[in-house]
C-alpha cells in the first residue's frame, strides 16, 4: 500500500498513441498505467502521485456517442475509484476539448472527483465546462506539451500538498472557473465598501468584488395569429403546488421543479392546493391558488372559445434564491416537455 | 443634530430578583419582563432563555435581533413610532447596552426565519453568536395569520429591548461616542474642498412581510428622503419582516449600521458625509422606476460626488439596486454597492438578477447558497425541525443526530448587506 494519490488519465486516441483522425472513431478504452504523454507526466509527478490507468477515446466516437461515453466513463471510475481524473491536455482541439471537459463534468459532478487539466482559452471545450476542472492555459497546438506538462504537475502537486483546497487561480496558476467560494476576511464589508469608495474618488485603481455578468437576452417568440385554436400551458415561479408539496419543492432555492395534472382540474381548491414559496406571505395564495396559477379563468376562456384548450399539466417551482444557472436548467427540461405536447403558448406566472 | 452614544460594555447576563446592571453584568427579573411583554391576548405562552457566546446552544426560527436601548437625554425614545412617540430622534443622549442582544424566536412565521448557532462552524456566519443574548421565545394562538404573527413577535422583541435598556439609564457609560449631522448648508460650508459623500440606504419594503418600519411608516408608503445619520443610529428604522435571513437587516443592523460608521471614519478627512437617502424595494415598476428617479434626484440636489449604495434582500431588489446604480451613474455620481450573491451551491451560477456595466465597484457579503455543516447542538431553543423549510433548508436538511445541512441562507446575518460581516466571496 502506497499513500500516492491515485490517477486516471483520459487522452483521445491522438495523445493515446493509437492514431489520428483515421482513428477518431475508437470507442471508449480502458488500459493500465500512464500512456503516451501520460508517461512523461508520471515521471514529473515522481513519488508523490501515480497513473493508474488511462481511458482512450476517439474524438469522433466521443462526441458522436455522448451518451454512451458519459455512462461509460462513469462506470470506468467508478471501479478504479481514483483520487483525481486528469484530461489532456487539449490545446485548441475543439472535439478533444469539450471530450475532456464532459470527462470532468461526470467526474466533477456524479462522483465528486476532481480534475486537473490541460487547454488553450479560446477551445470551446473551457467556455463550456470550465467549473468542473482546474484548467491550465495551454498554447493552441500540442508544440506547448514541454510547458504544458509541468505546469499541470505542479497544479497536481499543490493539490496533493494542500489536501485538494487549492487556492484561487492567480495564485495556482488555472484558469478562472467562474466558481465563487466564500472566504472570511480582515476588514467587515462596510469599511471595504468604503475603501473601495475612497479609491474611486481619488481615481485610483480599485478591484470589484464581483464582476458584472452578461446576460443573455431571449428572443421573444413570434405573435400568435389565432387564440381560438391555441393550445396554453400555465407555468409558474409562484411554487403552487398540491397540497403538502409532495414532491419537496424547497421554499428557496429550488432545486427541482414539479410537474402536475390538470386533468379535470376545473379550478384549484383551497383544500388541495398551496404554494411551497418562501418569498412571500403565503395567507392569499394559500387561500386562493387560482390568483397565482390562474386555472378558474383559463377554464373559463376555454369553455367560452377564446383559446383553444388548456395543456393538462402545469409546471412549478419556486423562484425565491435559485440560481439563474438552475432556472435556465428547469426552463429547458420544461420547455421541451411543452415542445413536445404541441403546447403553442404559455403563461408564466411570478408572485 | 448631535448624538452621543454611551455604551455600557455588559459581560454577563442572569436572571434575578430585580432587573439592574452592576459589575458588567445585566441581571433581569423575569416575572417583571414576562408580565410587560405578555399582555397581548394573542399570545400563549413566552419563554425567556439566556445564552452566551460558545454555549451549545441553537436558536431557530429567528425572527429578529434587538440592541437593548434607552433614551437618556433629548427628544424623543427608543423605537419612535412603536415604543415612543413621534418625535425625532438622532440627537441627545443615548445608552447602548453592549454586547447584548434580543433574540425573538417561536413556532415558525413565514419560511425565511434563521439560525443562530452560538457554537460551533455555525457560530463563525452569524455575528450574534458573540453576545449574551436573551432568547424570547413566543408561542401565539392558533388561528392566527402569519403578518399579525409576524406583528405580535415584533412588539414583544422591541418591549423587551425597551424594558432591559431602562436599566442603563442612570448607568454611567463606559465609552462615549459623539456624532453629529449638521444642517446641509451648514455641513456643505464647513468642508468645501472635499467631495461630498452621501449613503444610499435601500429598505427591504417588497410587502407581505416584507417591511421594513421608519419612525413607525411602512417603507412601502415612502417615497426616497433625506434622514440624518444619528437619526438611524438612534433606532428610527427598524425591522418588520420575514426575507431570508442571511441578508435580512435585523432591527440590530440598523441600530449599528456598519455603514454608516465606517462613513463617519473619514469625515472631514477625506470627504465630507452629507447624510443619508432612504428608499426602497417595492415589487411594481413603476414603484422601482420612481424611486430609482427619486433617489438619483436627491443625490444630485445635495451635490454629491459619490455614493455607497446597501441592498437588502436578492432577486426582485437586485432589480432596484442596479437601477440606483445606472441612475446615479448616469448624474456622474461615483458608486459602490453592497450585494450579495445567489451563485447557487456550486457556486457556478450568475449571482445576481440583473445586471449593469456602470456597477463597477461591487461589494459582496458571499454566496448565500452555499451550503454548510452544523454540528449537532446539546440544546435547541425553538423548532430544529424547522431546518427542512426555512429558506436555505431542504428536505433531509436536519439529520437524526441533530445536525443540520443547509445553504447559509439560513444563517442569521451571514451575508449581510450593510456589509455588517466578514464574509465574501471570490471567483476560483
Amino acid at each position: 500500500m502506497s499513500n500516492k494519490l491515485r490517477i486516471v488519465h483520459y487522452l483521445n486516441q491522438f495523445f493515446g498513441q493509437i492514431g489520428g483522425e483515421d482513428k477518431a472513431d475508437i470507442p471508449l478504452r480502458k488500459e493500465d498505467g500512464a500512456v503516451g504523454a501520460g508517461t512523461a507526466l508520471n515521471n514529473l509527478l515522481g513519488e508523490d502521485a501515480e497513473i493508474v490507468n488511462t481511458i482512450i477515446c476517439g474524438d469522433t466516437f466521443f462526441n458522436e456517442n455522448i451518451e454512451e461515453s458519459k455512462s461509460k466513463i462513469k462506470a470506468m471510475l467508478q471501479e478504479i475509484k481514483p483520487d483525481l481524473l486528469v484530461a489532456g491536455p487539449a490545446f485548441n482541439a475543439g472535439r478533444y476539448g469539450v471530450a475532456c471537459g464532459t470527462a470532468a463534468e461526470i467526474a466533477k459532478t456524479e462522483l465528486g472527483i476532481d480534475v486537473v487539466s490541460g487547454i488553450y482559452p479560446e477551445n470551446p471545450g473551457y467556455e463550456m465546462f470550465k467549473q468542473y476542472a482546474y484548467f491550465v492555459e495551454t498554447s493552441d497546438s500540442a508544440a506547448g506539451m514541454r510547458s504544458a506538462l509541468p505546469d499541470m504537475a505542479k497544479i497536481i502537486k499543490s493539490y496533493i500538498q494542500k489536501d485538494g483546497e487549492l487556492k484561487s487561480p492567480a495564485e495556482e496558476e488555472y484558469l478562472p472557473r467562474g466558481v465563487r467560494k466564500n472566504v472570511f476576511v480582515e476588514e467587515r464589508g462596510a469599511a471595504r465598501a468604503v475603501k473601495m469608495l475612497l479609491k474611486k474618488l481619488e481615481e485610483k485603481e480599485f478591484e470589484t468584488e464581483y464582476p458584472m455578468p452578461v446576460f443573455d437576452r431571449v428572443e421573444p417568440a413570434e405573435a400568435i395569429r389565432d387564440m381560438k385554436k391555441t393550445k396554453v400551458a400555465l407555468v409558474t415561479t409562484g411554487g403552487i403546488v398540491p397540497k403538502g408539496n409532495p414532491d419537496h419543492i424547497e421554499s428557496s432555492s429550488a432545486s427541482k421543479f414539479g410537474e402536475y395534472s390538470l386533468e379535470g382540474v376545473m379550478s384549484l381548491e383551497q383544500a388541495s392546493y398551496e404554494t411551497a414559496h418562501g418569498g412571500y406571505d403565503p395567507v392569499c395564495a394559500n387561500m386562493d391558488s387560482n390568483r397565482v396559477l390562474p386555472v378558474d379563468i383559463m377554464r373559463d376562456l376555454e369553455k367560452e372559445g377564446v383559446i383553444g384548450e388548456l395543456h393538462n399539466k402545469f409546471y412549478t417551482t419556486v423562484g425565491n434564491g435559485t440560481s439563474v444557472a438552475n432556472s435556465k436548467i428547469y426552463a429547458e427540461e420544461i420547455a421541451e416537455k411543452l415542445n413536445a405536447a404541441g403546447v403553442q403558448a404559455v403563461i408564466l406566472t411570478s408572485t | 443634530m448631535k448624538l452621543e452614544l454611551g455604551k455600557i460594555i455588559i459581560d454577563d447576563l442572569q436572571f434575578a430578583v430585580e432587573t439592574r446592571i452592576s459589575d458588567k453584568t445585566l441581571f433581569i427579573n423575569q416575572e417583571e419582563l414576562l408580565e410587560l411583554i405578555g399582555e397581548d391576548s394573542r399570545i400563549i405562552e413566552i419563554n425567556l432563555d439566556i445564552v452566551h457566546p460558545g454555549e451549545d446552544v441553537r436558536i431557530i426560527p429567528v425572527k429578529d435581533v434587538i440592541e437593548p436601548r434607552v433614551k437618556v437625554k433629548g427628544p424623543g425614545g427608543v423605537f419612535p413610532g412603536f415604543i415612543s412617540g413621534e418625535e425625532m430622534v438622532g440627537s441627545g443622549r443615548t445608552h447602548v447596552l453592549k454586547g447584548v442582544a434580543v433574540v425573538t424566536t417561536g413556532k415558525i412565521v413565514g419560511f425565511q426565519e434563521g439560525i443562530i448557532d452560538m457554537n460551533g462552524l455555525g457560530a463563525e456566519y452569524t455575528p450574534f453568536s458573540k453576545f449574551h443574548n436573551l432568547v424570547v421565545d413566543c408561542e401565539v394562538k392558533e388561528n392566527i395569520k402569519q403578518h399579525e404573527h409576524e406583528e405580535i413577535l415584533r412588539m414583544v422583541g422591541l418591549k423587551t429591548a425597551a424594558y432591559l435598556g431602562k436599566a442603563a439609564k442612570e448607568i454611567e457609560a463606559d465609552e462615549v461616542e459623539t456624532y453629529e449631522h449638521k444642517p446641509f448648508l451648514e455641513a456643505a460650508a464647513e468642508y468645501p474642498n472635499l467631495p461630498k459623500v452621501g449613503y444610499i440606504y435601500m429598505l427591504q419594503s417588497q410587502g407581505l412581510m416584507h417591511d421594513t418600519y421608519v419612525y413607525g411608516v411602512d417603507a412601502k408608503k415612502i417615497i426616497p428622503t433625506l434622514m440624518s445619520p444619528t437619526e438611524i443610529m438612534d433606532g428610527a428604522i427598524l425591522s418588520g419582516n420575514c426575507v431570508s435571513a442571511c441578508d435580512k437587516n435585523t432591527t440590530y443592523v440598523h441600530q449599528n449600521n456598519p455603514v454608516i460608521e465606517e462613513l463617519y471614519k473619514y469625515h472631514g478627512k477625506k470627504y465630507n458625509f452629507m447624510g443619508v437617502i432612504i428608499t426602497n424595494e417595492n415589487v411594481t415598476l413603476a414603484d422601482k422606476e420612481r424611486s430609482s428617479n427619486f433617489t438619483a434626484k436627491l443625490a444630485e440636489m445635495l451635490s454629491l460626488d459619490a455614493v455607497i449604495v446597501s441592498e437588502e434582500g436578492f432577486g426582485n431588489p437586485d432589480a432596484d439596486l442596479i437601477m440606483n446604480s445606472k441612475k446615479l451613474a448616469g448624474k456622474e455620481i461615483k458608486t459602490v454597492l453592497i450585494t450579495d450573491e445567489y451563485a447557487g451551491r456550486d457556486g457556478a451560477s450568475q449571482s445576481l438578477a440583473d445586471a449593469d456595466p456602470s456597477a463597477d465597484a461591487v461589494i459582496t457579503a458571499g454566496n448565500a447558497n452555499e451550503v454548510i455543516d452544523l454540528p449537532p447542538m446539546e440544546k435547541v431553543i425553538g423548532y430544529q425541525d424547522f431546518a427542512d423549510v426555512i429558506a436555505g433548508g431542504f428536505e433531509g436538511s436536519i439529520k437524526e443526530d441533530g445536525s443540520i445541512s443547509v445553504e447559509i441562507q439560513a444563517i442569521t446575518g451571514s451575508t449581510n448587506e450593510l456589509g455588517f460581516n466578514n464574509l465574501t466571496s471570490r471567483s476560483y
